[in-house]
């Protein structure tokens, strides 16, 4: 289920005129001006036709604590640079990236290996793992390389095992273990450390399409219980839409709209997002509350439905009557009247949602 | 296809135009035909000279760590040789039996009872601890050479060709200044095998470090690790394979150096008593120390590929203490009881004379015996090869056919029927399939009508150069034009054609015969299953042993030489054909059946074009154990650059011993970047990528 997310949580992580260009002279594009070009578009095509190579152009988003952040992208839209940025495996060439509002680009790289010790944690499209460690010692490896004593490792370790459920595979080396089953170790491994922000870069993308759901309510089920602030990379827009509280859509390095998944499908910011939002059945991704007719009036005794309820289920009761049906939050207060109206509006553009962040 | 000449033709048939011209002034003019002697560089002068000066003065350097080395050399001589027989075997069966099991344990016993039953027990010890000694060392220099090629991209720049020119050196070649450097002993074998022994562990290391995903050494630094940990606990755990691999490669180029370093002599080991014995024409001692040598080497081989093999599967964790070391366990135990009870029996402690037996004897007699009855039969067959073959790739079909050889005398009529005959063939294959077949076939005609040795040196230097142009672009055509013109005017032409006509007949009826036999195994298992350990063992077996049974039968001569070098140049050449051909893509082979091809269409326009490359790659192979053989061949009598090495060697003479090696060098490395560019184009145009 997801969280509802809230716009006035602290900000975990945020990324600021990120670029990151590679050819022979990356730097000679940038002097001094920390990312921030007037008009971001151009300029990468200055870069390009200067014979380099832009893979970030001016990326600016935040990620909140607890929030779940999809980058979706086609593939070499530079998505796995950006998150790389993030994690400082890839060094932007310019632009800023504040955790916890300090800069990370300017710590030192014992101040990194610290960071990536405590704070961080990634997992990868092929696993990563390494060949010639066990599912424990795997699991175990942040923790040894920190020289944490070995109990207090494998005690922490079987922890994290029992939480991606593959209790009695411990000694196991990656090559006896189906893919759903390595990545299950490589979600084990990132979250050892108990780390506040976490990187998925594509986890789901290398496996069958079965496997691929049921490690989408894994991931959602984990998340439930651990909160962690998420940036997960995926070129799947329905996997975007399953998982995202908020997601970022990239093409040619540069992000083209940020908002909720119901934002972009209400509202998308070019042709480039419509291909995507297209044919996505609207009626599976509406929820009441994003539907609420303003000029309906509320009427005693009328059915009520919980925030957070699809459409889909309440679409007859919209066909019966005029009046509609009342949404409540959790806490019982009145939201407002979901109405057939409503509905029309919402799918003709006029979105009815109370926030639209548009933040490109 | 319509007959159309490209400017790529029209060079070639430039090139066959001053080739004729060539031919026809040599006559004239002599410095055509031979290099004249008054322009010839004398480098070897030079070399000995700065060979020289260095003795003088750093000669005491050189001689302080060649004492240094000694030490443990004899350290381990003793302890090899004081420890009861009883004890080394058990311990090397135990070590076999950790690295692959029950069957190579069984097979370590039988060959170290077949040492001492033979009675080669010390000699044999003797060879090993030269090889305890320079397999870590090798393996420490070349681990250390290849970490430093793999972080910094000039350093690899400068390291590769090192490696590539001391693996193509002949061994011999490099003996000699070592020995003039580190003085007479143990010590040159030892130098001489980390030498040779450390390339392929850097590759090995590269390729390997190289080859870690970069997943992984992204998670491994999301997992913080730093620098060092992120070096020894991921990249190097992750390659550990190929790393073994290297270790594998370089203990067996270390035993194979070892023994060739026995051609020095004083070492009292195995390698000196088949030289010797080969020397003193006994054959069956030989042929019996030859067997020691290639069982030490199967065993070797053996285990460390067995452990290479091993390090990817890993026991379960939960196990005692016992049942995680439990070879050490038993090794520890075995050991000391063995130990203690050889003090008590003596026959456990050192092998009874009694128990010896060598079946030297009755071998040399079956020998003779067959020598003496089929006397005629040998005789017809290196006539046969010698006329039909040999003779005729040296000085050609006008040189070679006489009444004496062929029958009858080359007349005008032979001759005008063979220039028309080929030039027929040429414009056929020109018509039929491609210009460039039939400006090869032409090239052949000329170079099968006057012979290798016959044509002027500058034909065969552009002819070169203008075919690595062709092939591998500019670089490498200017490269080849170079390393001849080193062969040139270093005044060692001639050595080298007679070089590369011996190899070149190897390695082409290596190649086809090799090719054919893969091609067969590749559509039938049961071949496939008696060709392979024939392969295993020939490429396993160091080179002088394969000498043995050849010499035995023929004598010394180029005749055994050649049968030699293709029984060990045509293992690459069979493995590669068989192998592309079992690899090759399914949905090709699929699609191809469905158009309804044949069994022989398919082979032949389906299989064999797109298995090419591949093949190349082992043609490649094929050159390459060709050479390595004709060095080794020298001890048999050949002509070419190889003998010059030799006889440097054995006259002291650095000068001209390393100029001739640095020639086979030069010819080894221009065939392998020839062979090398050709596959790989081939691969691009069909899509392919093979590594
Ligand atoms: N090390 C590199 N050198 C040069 N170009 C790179 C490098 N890494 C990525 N790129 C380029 O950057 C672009 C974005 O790549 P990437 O971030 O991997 O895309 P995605 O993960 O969205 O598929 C691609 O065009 C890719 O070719
Ligand atoms: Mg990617």
């Amino acid at each position: 289920m997801k969280t509802p997310i809230n716009n006035h949580s602290e900000v975990k992580l945020s990324c600021r005129n990120v670029w990151k260009v590679y050819g022979a002279k990356p730097e000679q594009f940038f002097g001094g001006s920390e990312g921030k070009a007037p008009d971001a578009g151009k300029h990468a095509d200055d870069i390009h036709a200067a014979n380099h190579i832009v893979a970030n152009a001016d990326v600016s988003f935040d990620v909140h604590v607890g929030e779940i952040f999809v980058i979706m992208g086609l593939s070499g839209s530079g998505k796995s640079t950006i998150v790389r940025c993030l994690s400082r495996l890839v060094e932007p060439t310019a632009g800023e990236i504040l955790l916890d509002g300090e800069d990370l680009l300017k710590k030192s790289d014992a101040e990194l290996i610290d960071i990536r010790r405590h704070k961080m944690g990634m997992v990868f499209q092929s696993f990563g793992l390494m060949p010639h460690l066990n599912v424990i010692d795997n699991i175990a490896f942040p923790l040894k390389l920190q020289g944490v004593d070995e109990a207090k490792c494998y005690e922490q370790a079987a922890r994290v095992i029992e939480l991606v459920g593959l209790e009695g595979r411990e000694s196991n080396f990656p090559k006896e273990l189906s893919g759903g089953q390595q990545q299950r170790v490589g979600i084990a491994r990132s979250l050892a450390v108990e780390p506040d922000v976490w990187f998925l870069d594509e986890p789901f993308s290398a496996l069958d399409p079965l496997i691929r759901k049921q490690m989408q309510d894994e991931f959602l089920r984990i998340q439930s219980k651990l909160h962690k602030s998420i940036v997960f990379i995926t070129h799947d827009f329905q996997e975007a839409l399953r998982i995202a509280d908020r997601m970022a859509i990239m093409r040619d390095g540069a992000v083209v709209q940020i908002g909720r998944p119901i934002d972009l499908i209400l509202n998308p910011a070019d042709d480039y997002v419509r291909e995507f939002t297209q044919d996505v059945p609207w009626e599976r991704i509406l929820r009441a509350e994003d539907i609420l007719d303003a000029e309906t009036a509320l009427t005693e005794g009328q059915e009520r439905v919980a925030q957070g309820t699809l459409v889909e289920p309440i679409l007859p009761r919209l066909a019966q009557s005029n009046a509609g049906v009342i949404v409540e939050a959790a806490d019982g207060s009145v939201l407002g009247v979901a109405t057939a109206r409503g509905l029309v509006r919402a799918l003709a553009g006029g979105c009815a949602a109370p926030s639209v962040a548009q933040e490109v | 296809m319509p007959f159309k000449l490209h400017r790529g033709d029209l060079h070639w048939l430039c090139v066959i135009g001053v080739m004729l011209v060539c031919l026809a002034l040599k006559n004239e003019w002599d410095w055509l035909a031979t290099y004249p002697e008054n322009w010839i560089l004398p480098l070897s002068d030079w070399l000995n000279a700065i060979m020289n000066w260095i003795v003088k003065y750093f000669g005491w350097f050189f001689l302080g760590i060649s004492w240094l080395l000694e030490w443990p050399i004899k350290a381990v001589r003793f302890a090899l040789n004081s420890l009861p027989w009883s004890v080394t075997t058990f311990l090397f069966c135990v070590v076999a039996w950790a690295a692959s099991g029950w069957k190579l344990a069984g097979f370590t016993l039988f060959s170290m009872l077949y040492m001492l039953v033979i009675g080669y027990w010390s000699e044999s010890m003797n060879t090993l601890s030269l090889v305890a000694i320079s397999v870590p060392l090798a393996i420490l220099v070349g681990f250390a050479f290849g970490v430093w090629g793999f972080f910094s991209d000039r350093a690899e720049r400068a390291i590769m060709p090192m490696l590539d020119v001391l693996q193509t050196v002949p061994s011999f070649a490099y003996l000699l200044p070592i020995l003039m450097l580190f003085g007479f002993g143990t010590v040159v074998g030892l130098i001489a095998s980390v030498l040779y022994s450390f390339p392929p562990m850097v590759r090995n290391t590269i390729v390997g470090l190289r080859g870690v995903s970069p997943e992984v050494i992204e998670s491994g630094l999301m997992s913080g690790a730093t620098p060092g940990q992120l070096f020894w606990q991921v990249r190097v755990p992750s390659s550990l394979r190929q790393l073994l691999l290297g270790v594998n490669q370089a203990t067996m180029a270390s035993l194979s150096m070892v023994i060739i370093a026995s051609i020095i002599g004083g070492t009292a080991d195995i390698g000196w008593e088949v030289l010797s014995t080969i020397r003193r024409a006994e054959f069956g001692e030989s042929l019996l120390a030859g067997m020691v040598i290639a069982l030490m080497a199967m065993v070797i081989d053996r285990i460390t590929a067995g452990l290479a093999a091993r390090s990817g599967d890993y026991d379960p964790e939960d196990k005692t203490f016992a049942q995680k070391h439990r070879s050490w366990i038993i090794a520890v135990l075995g050991a000391v009881l063995l130990f203690v009870l050889s003090q008590i029996i003596g026959a456990l402690n050192e092998w009874p004379r009694a128990w010896e037996y060598s079946p030297a004897r009755p071998m040399n007699d079956s020998l003779t015996y067959l020598v003496v009855n089929f006397r005629d039969q040998i005789e017809t067959i290196k006539k046969l090869a010698f006329f039909f073959v040999m003779l005729p790739a040296k000085i050609g079909l006008q040189g070679a056919v006489s009444p004496f050889t062929w029958g009858f005398e080359l007349m005008l009529a032979h001759k005008i029927a063979y220039a028309a005959g080929m030039a027929a063939l040429a414009g056929w294959a020109a018509y039929r399939g491609s210009v460039r077949s039939g400006i090869t076939i032409l090239i052949f005609a000329i170079l099968i009508y006057f012979g290798l040795t016959e044509v002027p040196w500058p034909a065969v230097m552009l002819i070169c150069a203008v075919a690595g142009w062709k092939i591998g672009g500019r670089v490498l055509g200017i490269g080849t034009a170079l390393g001849l013109g080193f062969i040139v005017v270093t005044g060692i032409w001639p050595e080298a054609m007679l070089s590369v006509y011996l190899c070149g007949i190897a390695v082409l009826i290596s190649f086809f015969a090799g090719t054919a036999i893969g091609i067969w195994a590749a559509h039938n298992d049961a071949v496939s299953a008696i060709v392979r350990p024939f392969n295993d063992t020939l490429q396993t077996m160091p080179l002088f042993v394969l000498l043995i049974p050849f010499v035995m039968v023929f004598k010394i001569g180029e005749f055994t030489a050649l049968l030699a070098i293709i029984a060990y140049a045509i293992v690459p050449a069979i493995r590669y054909a068989e192998h592309g051909l079992r690899s090759l893509p399914a949905n090709v082979i699929e699609a191809a059946t469905m158009i309804g091809a044949t069994n022989r269409q398919m082979l032949w326009q389906v299989k064999i074009p797109l298995a090419l490359p591949v093949m190349m790659l082992g043609l490649n192979q094929t050159i390459m154990y060709g050479i390595a053989m004709l060095v080794i061949a020298a001890l048999v009598g050949t002509n070419g650059l190889e003998q010059i090495v030799y006889i440097g060697l054995s006259d002291g003479d650095f000068g001209v011993g390393i100029t001739a090696g640095i020639g086979m060098a030069i010819i080894a490395i221009i065939t392998d970047r020839m062979t090398h560019a050709w596959s790989r184009r081939r691969q691009e145009e069909l899509g392919l990528n093979l590594g």
